[in-house]
């Protein structure tokens, strides 16, 4: 029976080091290829010795899929193409081709050059993992080999994020990366047809989770920053270069126009220039209402939000700074974040979703005293504010998903077990489907029972479409043809063309019956008694009497003749072929109950 | 099925196929070589062109006066300008499930048929091309609705009258059917019935056929079709480039294994070499500005004009040319600068690269930074006051008939110092400059076409022609490689250009020879359909017993319930025979009565006798005797007084009505037989 089953080895009743495997019909294909941010060991990593022990990993993968340019997606496909050894292709969006080299790049940056660890992926190998890198487009059936072929769906969340089909003859999956069914600020909401995968592998990070109005949540923030602001407190908001910050660096700036605020906004790498300029060229993904007004005036260009300086965090007064990355856990927002901790009047924003073991995780759980390196007790004085502005699929927007795609599973990856638990029963109830929540290194194996494709005759089609469109549910129809198999080529034909074909003659078999029946009228009354009577009691039937004295029902033959010996009995010849044995030997019985007294 | 062929020009084709109950248009070209016919329209009010005599009859009949002017011994229309529009008789329109535009040019009729032809369907295209076509058209209502003109001239269209004009006046096809430009107003709603799509996207048509967009190569967003069932392929090949310049390039593989290709658009000028012809552009704009002249280019506000724009910012410094100011002037010229940069996914793979620095994909971009290059909406504004000479103008219209180039035409047109330089080879340039003449300005003609050549052409079918076996494919599987490839084109793709008749090279040549179509003609492509795909559910699969015939072949029969549901077919499982409950009601006499339709299967094989005879003995019939006759035996059962023929494909079984006796025969004739 075909089966396909999934494994996750990463994302399974967790957020973070996305990586599942999937096997369909044969075909091996691996979903994203992530980082843990909770994790600084080996953890960090997906456990790709799982794949195989002791082959090459590209005889095992026919593809790689990646969904979009977070790290916790992508973040370990250097260290499995490169270190542990891939070279089969890799897929991905444009945008996603684009960016994700420059996020692996500052990771590996602040992995490499601020933590000082050793043995960790280099520069040329992130450009020798992108050289394996397809691009694909957008709703674009990319055949991966003759069987195997994928498609991309747009999914919101961030730029370039993609939902993938992965198809191989009937048998298909989807998996959702990230996605968002609400269109925000810069993106569009993630859509899929009706394509009735087998299985969908969807994310479920607000599991939960149903979220108010983006409205609110906006008028809410804008609110909190401006408060601040006006107190003469620093506002930091951490946040990763990409995605989040676009949207919430235009929110900022309209509303700095419009209320005419004078605070400095920094934005802090270096990449925001570069990371808008992304934007800008790949602006055919974002929405609709940028894509439209972006020759008159581009949304990517801020007026009000200029470069940060290191030393600008010591500067008196108010300012609010977007500074990556975006779970307080290293880099420039950890250091801003240490400097202004301690003064009630400065204020966090938390917009996103902070994993297991970050700072930002920490201090959004309420911790207030926080251990850092080197032993040293930081006190956290500042106002902690979690906004969830981060762009996943609420509970009903996951829900939404399911309905629009139609699947006949569906699987739970990257969200929290004890969430995934209530969608999986909501799941389940609403739309009487299987759900799984499989752990990291846990295997699901669904069954799927594929219809097997051929070619029919036009003829043979034609032949059985024209006995009637609509088939009577009581009295089904039944086609009838032969099946020719030759090599993995199938073809219906009808029985006469299969026996022509394959230069058979047809051997006709045929019966003739004698039926005796009593009568002492002449041959040609007998004839006619039974046709009338046939004709009375076989009312759907073709009853004719010929010229040459025989009566034909369908395409039986029915003679009578005198009785050699008893000038009584009439000997009546009922002839048929194999083909219509039924109502031949019907027929016979029939006769043999004798006809009906003519009326005299 | 088709092609029912609805325009006569080979570069702008308006095709309708019908394939498999679907009725598709395959692009949707405006003819507007017809505008040629007309003055031009003044963007500023022009002595001499409101001061052309009126044109009369030989017979000194004046009648026409106000309609035709004469100039330089050409006659032109004096009215609004008009254009051909696709046949709207040959067939109707409003049956036309989808239309597939296969780059922004092929477009530009969609608002007549989209609009007032009762068409209710979709219209397929990809982003760029929409994008695109949306400016093209935007330009073309523009610069005709900005010139509002009184006069609308149709006197002339009269047959009787036509006949007495001058040509090529009297030669124009079908005038009575051209038509004015449509309004913004249509060219919205006509756009508004596009379904975006991506290349090599899968889109399936009423279950029954599938659609795909190839990359052409040809210009941004260009794509060609492949239009298939599960057994037969249509390829329509339109407007495609193997050169490489800004557009992602031809997808050829995906074309292979097609039965029909449909071939449209090929290069206009097949005996010019684009790249030489970017030089010799070059080098004349180049003299002309260092003697202090200027430059006029018309052009289209996209395509061509990107890669233009780049040879020039490559050139200019080292000719010297730092100094001189590029103008662009259109409607749509920021626009379409911008939508150049945004469209990094359908470029060449140059390009595509350097958006992920991220660097603008085009440095047009930097002209502009440097103030090189200025684009403005028209002439009047911004222009007419920054304006300085001498300059590079590039305009719009190519025709010369409208939009701003019209006004630089008279401005410049009396000095040999300037330069006009024809790159756009869809009009003939000698018939755009004649309601010009007598001029004094220099014209350089450099057509540049990056469609196929004869040559390409040919090397494109071999390739195509290169079948790789697809099982699923193959009728009768010995035959493949000779399944040939049936070309369908234009007409004038099967004899030479007019004026070079000899050049037996300038045709499409290939084996079985092409069938060409002209304007207003129906085809019968040459393929018939034999096949079609169905599906078996797993159960009935499962229960199918297949016999292997021949080594390599195996049957098996199938009897199967078959259910149809949006073209898409599906065998399943008999029903299992509902037993009828016997306690109820007497039984009628017609429940018994078989339904005929319960097909059995067809026999084969034959029967030796002396086996059959062996067989019988073992089953109990002891009396059997064997006689020869003809053509094969009889073999008698005396007791049961059962005669039994067989012959090389025949058994006749004749007995007494005795069902037991009769299905005992029947079974061990069968052991014997093969069922079909």
């Amino acid at each position: 029976m075909p089966e396909i089953k999934v494994t996750p080895l990463g994302a399974g009743q967790d957020v973070g080091r996305s990586c599942i495997l999937v096997s369909i019909a044969g075909k091996n294909v691996m979903l994203d290829c992530g980082m843990h941010m909770g994790y600084n060991d080996d953890r960090r990593f997906p456990d790709f010795s799982y794949i195989t022990q002791n082959g090459r990993l590209t005889d095992f993968l026919d593809c790689v899929i990646i969904s979009h340019f977070h790290l916790d997606h992508c973040g370990a496909l250097p260290y499995f193409s490169e270190m542990v050894g891939y070279d089969g292709p890799i897929y991905m969006t444009h945008p996603t081709k684009a960016i994700c080299p420059i996020l692996l790049e500052d990771y590996r940056k602040i992995t490499v050059d601020k933590k000082g660890e050793t043995n960790f992926f280099t520069s040329q190998m992130i450009k020798d993992c992108m050289k394996k890198v397809v691009a694909v487009h957008l709703h674009q059936t990319v055949q991966v080999d003759d069987e195997l072929e994928i498609k991309a769906y747009y999914a919101g969340h961030v730029l370039g994020a993609a939902m993938f089909q992965i198809k191989v003859g009937s048998e298909s999956a989807v998996y959702t990366g990230d996605y968002n069914m609400t269109p925000d600020r810069h993106l569009g909401a993630a859509w899929i047809d009706k394509c009735r995968p087998n299985l969908l592998i969807t994310e479920s990070t607000y599991a939960t989770t149903i979220r108010d109005s983006k409205r609110c949540r906006e008028r809410d923030f804008l609110k909190k920053v401006h408060e601040t602001v006006e107190r003469g407190g620093k506002v930091l908001i951490p946040v990763f270069a990409l995605g989040r910050a676009q949207e919430l660096c235009i929110l900022l700036e309209t509303f700095w126009e419009r209320m005419n605020l004078k605070a400095p906004i920094y934005f802090s790498t270096g990449l925001t220039e570069k990371a808008n300029h992304y934007y800008k060229l790949f602006i055919t993904w974002t929405n609709q209402k940028i894509r439209k007004t972006f020759v008159q005036r581009n949304m990517f260009e801020f007026k009000h939000i200029k470069a940060f300086d290191r030393a600008f965090a010591d500067n008196p007064g108010p300012m609010v700074v977007f500074a990556t990355p975006g779970m307080l856990h290293a880099g420039q927002s950890l250091q801003i974040f240490r400097k202004w901790a301690g003064n009630e009047k400065n204020m966090v924003i938390m917009p996103g979703y902070c994993v297991q073991g970050t700072v930002g995780h920490k201090i959004l759980s309420g911790q207030r005293k926080l251990e850092m390196e080197g032993r040293q007790i930081l006190e956290v004085k500042m106002q902690v504010e979690y906004m969830s502005f981060s762009a996943h699929a609420d509970a009903k927007g996951i829900m939404q998903l399911v309905r629009q795609a139609e699947p006949d599973n569906v699987l739970l990856v990257h969200g929290e077990a004890k969430k995934m638990e209530f969608l999986k029963q909501k799941i389940e109830q609403e739309f009487h489907v299987n759900c799984y929540m499989p752990a990291n290194g846990e295997t699901v194996t669904l069954l799927t029972h594929p219809n097997i494709p051929v070619g029919i005759s036009l003829g043979l089609l034609k032949r059985e479409m024209a006995l009637g469109l609509l088939p009577d549910a009581k009295r089904p129809k039944l086609m009838h043809g032969t099946l020719i198999m030759k090599d993995n080529n199938f073809r219906l034909v009808s029985s006469e063309q299969a026996l022509k074909e394959l230069g058979l003659a047809e051997h006709q078999l045929r019966f003739t019956c004698r039926v005796h029946i009593h009568d002492t009228r002449k041959e040609q009354e007998t004839v006619l008694r039974v046709y009338s009577h046939l004709k009375s009691v076989l009312k759907a039937h073709s009853v004719q009497h010929l010229p040459d004295g025989s009566v034909m029902v369908e395409s039986i033959l029915i003679q009578a003749t005198a009785h050699s010996e008893d000038p009584g009995t009439k000997v009546l010849l009922v002839s048929w072929t194999y083909q219509d044995e039924e109502l031949g030997s019907y027929l016979t019985s029939l006769l043999k109950k004798g006809l009906p007294q003519a009326p005299s | 099925m088709g092609p029912y062929s609805l325009s006569g020009h080979p570069t702008l084709p308006c095709n309708v196929l019908k394939f498999k109950s679907t009725t598709i248009m395959l692009d949707c070209g405006l003819d507007m070589t017809s505008t040629l016919n007309f003055l031009p329209l003044p963007l500023v009010q022009s002595p001499r062109l409101s001061n052309l005599p009126g044109w009369a009859l030989k017979d000194g009949n004046t009648f026409l006066d106000k309609e035709l002017k004469e100039c330089s011994g050409h006659v032109f229309v004096d009215s609004v300008p008009e254009f051909c529009l696709p046949e709207t008789e040959l067939i109707d329109l409003s049956t036309v499930d989808v239309i597939l535009i296969s780059n922004y040019h092929c477009m530009m009729a969609l608002p007549y048929i989209t609009e007032h032809t009762g068409f209710t369907g979709t219209v397929y295209a990809t982003e760029p091309t929409v994008q695109i076509g949306r400016l093209l058209m935007e330009e073309l209502v523009n610069f005709i609705e900005r010139v509002p003109k009184a006069q609308s001239a149709s006197l002339w269209k009269n047959k009787e009258v036509q006949r007495l004009l001058p040509a090529p006046l009297k030669d124009a096809v079908e005038v009575s059917t051209w038509r004015r430009c449509y309004t913004m107003q249509e060219v919205n709603s006509a756009l508004s019935k596009i379904q975006l799509v991506g290349y090599s996207q899968k889109i399936e048509l009423f279950g029954a056929v599938q659609v795909t967009p190839l990359s052409s190569g040809y210009a941004l967003g260009s794509s060609n079709w492949i239009i298939q069932s599960h057994y037969e392929k249509v390829s329509y090949v339109s407007g495609s480039s193997l050169l490489t310049t800004h557009p992602q390039p031809m997808d050829q593989t995906s074309l292979k294994n097609s039965d029909v290709l449909i071939l449209t658009g090929l290069t206009q000028i097949p005996t010019a070499n684009p790249d030489g012809m970017v030089g010799e552009f070059c080098s004349n704009l180049a003299l002309t500005v260092r003697n202090g002249g200027n430059v006029l280019i018309p052009c289209y506000p996209s395509g061509v004009i990107y890669d233009l724009l780049e040879c020039l910012y490559q050139y200019i410094d080292s000719a010297g040319l730092s100094n001189v100011p590029f103008y662009f002037i259109s409607p749509v010229a920021n626009s379409s600068l911008e939508f150049a940069q945004i469209f990094a996914e359908w470029l060449c793979h140059n390009k595509q690269t350097k958006v992920y620095l991220p660097e603008p994909p085009f440095p047009h971009a930097e002209l502009i930074q440097t103030n090189k290059l200025k684009h403005y909406p028209s002439i009047h504004g911004d222009f007419s006051n920054e304006f300085k000479q001498p300059c590079v103008v590039f305009t719009g219209h190519p025709s010369l008939r409208f939009g701003d180039v019209v006004h630089f035409m008279e401005l410049w047109g009396k000095s040999s110092l300037n330069t006009v330089i024809f790159t756009e080879p869809d009009f003939s340039y000698l018939d755009a400059l004649a309601p010009y003449q007598p001029l004094a300005m220099k014209c350089i003609y450099c057509p540049i076409d990056t469609r196929l050549n004869f040559i390409q052409v040919s090397k494109l079918l071999k390739e195509v022609q290169m079948r790789k076996l697809r099982p699923e494919r193959r009728r009768d599987s010995h035959k493949v490689a000779q399944v040939p490839l049936h070309v369908v084109c234009p007409e004038q793709y099967t004899q030479p250009p007019p004026a070079q008749a000899h050049r037996m090279d300038l045709v499409i040549d290939c084996q079985p020879p092409a069938m060409s179509y002209r304007r207003a003609e129906v085809l019968a492509l040459p393929f018939k359909r034999r096949y079609e795909k169905i599906e078996i559910m797993p159960e009935l699969a499962d229960s199918l017993v297949p016999l292997e015939i021949k080594p390599g072949i195996s049957l098996a029969t199938v009897s199967a319930v078959l259910h149809t549901k949006d073209n898409k077919h599906v065998l399943q499982s008999p029903p299992r025979p509902i037993q009828p409950p016997a306690s109820k009601k007497r039984k009628r006499v017609s429940d018994d009565i078989p339904d005929c339709k319960l097909l059995k299967p067809l026999l084969s094989g034959s029967i030796p006798v002396d086996q059959f005879v062996q067989t019988l003995e073992k089953h109990g019939f002891s009396d059997v005797k064997v006689e020869d006759t003809a053509k094969g035996h009889i073999v008698l059962l005396q007791e049961a007084e059962t005669l039994i023929q067989i012959e090389e494909d025949s058994t006749h079984i004749i007995c007494d009505n005795d069902e037991m006796l009769r299905v005992r025969l029947r079974d061990l004739v069968l052991k014997f037989l093969q069922k079909f």
